[in-house]
């Protein structure tokens, strides 16, 4: 679960005031807004990479405010997925449980596992240099994923795809949410993307976010 | 074949044939220092450099100094370089310009700066209760590492500059604190820039004559660096042994830097 309550921050003369919002576990929101409405700002606030005026951020009823990045417990994929230029997949996905000195067994074990569910284990010797758009994608969701956060936040992680490679990173998705009942903030532009994938849809105009449930969506279904 | 197109190619050519020629007229400048000093000496004059004592000396003495200075400017050059590539804090603009003036002044004022530093109370002091510096082994070392450093700094801040600050964010979302997201995510990108700002100051600190000549002096089997090698011979009229020992010196960094790049460095790199 992702509550915030009264979030405000100011960048600049950009500000956002009041943002309240709650995703529930298992919920998969997606943020809409236009250019410069401040969606990147609010997800980065949320990972805790930029300071919040005022405001609280829960996540799994413990407050993360006040917390650095790395124990927020959110995982976080960026627009272009920010791979690491000169790690291997395959270091870029233990990181996260290499710096939790979990044991190396487990690491490779728990890789390995995230790696099988988005279908990377045959890139996980390469380096990002020459990996397709939807690879890319597939191995920053495999690292935001393989520590098991409590929350995933993606930022328009598919808007630099193809159509095809995009449908097929919507059905990965969904299968991830069956396998997994992993809980997301999902930034995007697309509506169709909105519809496809979102339990609620929010919006983000003026400094403020309306939430509303999926009007095209059968949630009893994709449970 | 358009005349538009055709004009484009032959501008496309005139650009890489004007490039390539100022880059060649550079290396043929080069070449030509390099061969001049070669056809000068004599095969008798470099064995003999080669078998004198005091020269090896000198050459080992070279190779330790700088390789502690070079060693010590990355050191101080990484956080230095990342903290001015990073932050935004009061007195940078001064700072930065405090880094440069290694570069700017003259190479023997720096020595002329380092030996007086050392006559005041607190240099005193230092040398009296700690170690003795001028006109010692750390005096060529201090005089090394003063100037190579600030080559070493300039490096290394393009080099993090031009390092994408977000995957340092990205790696604090995913477990890491700052300092191991700088460990494993950064320093790791910066690889090729610490390779190349340790061979500059290395290179530089190999090469430095002036601060060292007026800091540490020039004892022969004490103090004498191939660099002052080459003055103490040109001073005594003996223009082949000066030249020889230039050679030698040529042929230390040829080598070491050759390697360093080779072992350091992706192909096609620097």
């Amino acid at each position: 679960m992702i509550r915030v309550d009264g979030l405000s921050l100011r960048v600049g003369s950009f500000a956002l005031s009041g943002v309240t919002f709650e995703v529930p576990d298992g919920g998969y929101a997606v943020l809409m807004g236009a250019t410069g409405s401040g969606k990147t700002c609010l997800i980065e606030a949320i990972c805790g990479l930029r300071p919040i005026s005022d405001g609280r951020i829960e996540v799994g009823n413990r407050r993360v405010e006040r917390l650095d990045p790395a124990d927020r417990g959110i995982g976080y994929v960026p627009q272009d997925g920010a791979l690491f230029p000169a790690m291997t997949v395959r270091e870029q996905v233990e990181l996260p449980l290499r710096v939790r000195k979990v044991r190396r067994a487990e690491v490779r074990a728990r890789a390995g596992q995230v790696a099988e569910m988005l279908g990377i284990e045959a890139i996980m010797s390469r380096t990002p240099r020459g990996l397709s758009g939807g690879e890319r994608q597939r191995v920053a969701l495999a690292r935001a994923m393989v520590f098991q956060p409590g929350v995933i936040c993606l930022d328009e992680p598919f808007s630099a795809l193809d159509e095809p490679t995009r449908l097929g990173m919507y059905d990965m998705i969904e299968s991830l949410r069956r396998r997994t009942g992993m809980t997301a903030l999902h930034v995007t532009h697309s509506s169709d993307e909105a519809q496809r994938l979102g339990d609620i849809v929010l919006r983000l105009e003026h400094g403020h976010v309306n939430s509303r449930p999926n009007p095209s969506l059968n949630n009893a279904s994709r449970a | 074949m358009t005349a538009r197109t055709g004009t484009r190619r032959v501008s496309q050519r005139l650009f890489l044939g004007a490039s390539a020629a100022v880059m060649g007229a550079y290396a043929a400048l080069l070449l030509a220092m390099l061969a001049a000093m070669v056809l000068y000496t004599s095969p008798a004059a470099l064995v003999q450099t080669f078998q004198s004592r005091e020269i090896r000396h000198a050459a080992a003495l070279s190779l330790v100094t700088s390789t502690i200075a070079a060693i010590v400017s990355l050191w101080v050059a990484v956080p230095t370089g990342y903290l001015l590539a990073r932050f935004r804090f009061p007195g940078k603009r001064l700072l930065d310009l405090l880094f440069d003036i290694p570069i700017l002044l003259p190479p023997l004022v720096v020595g002329i700066a380092l030996l007086i530093m050392f006559r005041t109370i607190p240099g005193r002091w230092f040398e009296g209760s700690v170690f003795l510096v001028t006109y010692e082994t750390p005096a060529i070392i201090l005089a090394q590492f003063t100037v190579a450093c600030a080559f070493a700094v300039r490096t290394m801040r393009v080099t993090f500059e031009g390092i994408d600050p977000r995957m340092e964010d990205v790696a604090r979302t995913l477990g890491c604190s700052r300092g191991s997201a700088f460990f494993h995510v950064t320093l790791r990108e910066a690889r090729p820039g610490v390779i190349a700002a340790g061979t500059l100051a290395w290179a530089r600190a190999l090469g430095e004559f002036g601060p060292v000549l007026v800091f540490a002096g020039t004892t022969r089997m004490k103090t004498e660096v191939l660099p002052t090698s080459v003055f103490l011979e040109w001073n005594l009229g003996e223009i082949e042994g000066a030249l020889a020992v230039s050679i030698l010196l040529v042929l230390i960094a040829v080598v070491v830097l050759g390697a360093t790049r080779m072992l350091g460095l992706p192909r096609g790199g620097l």
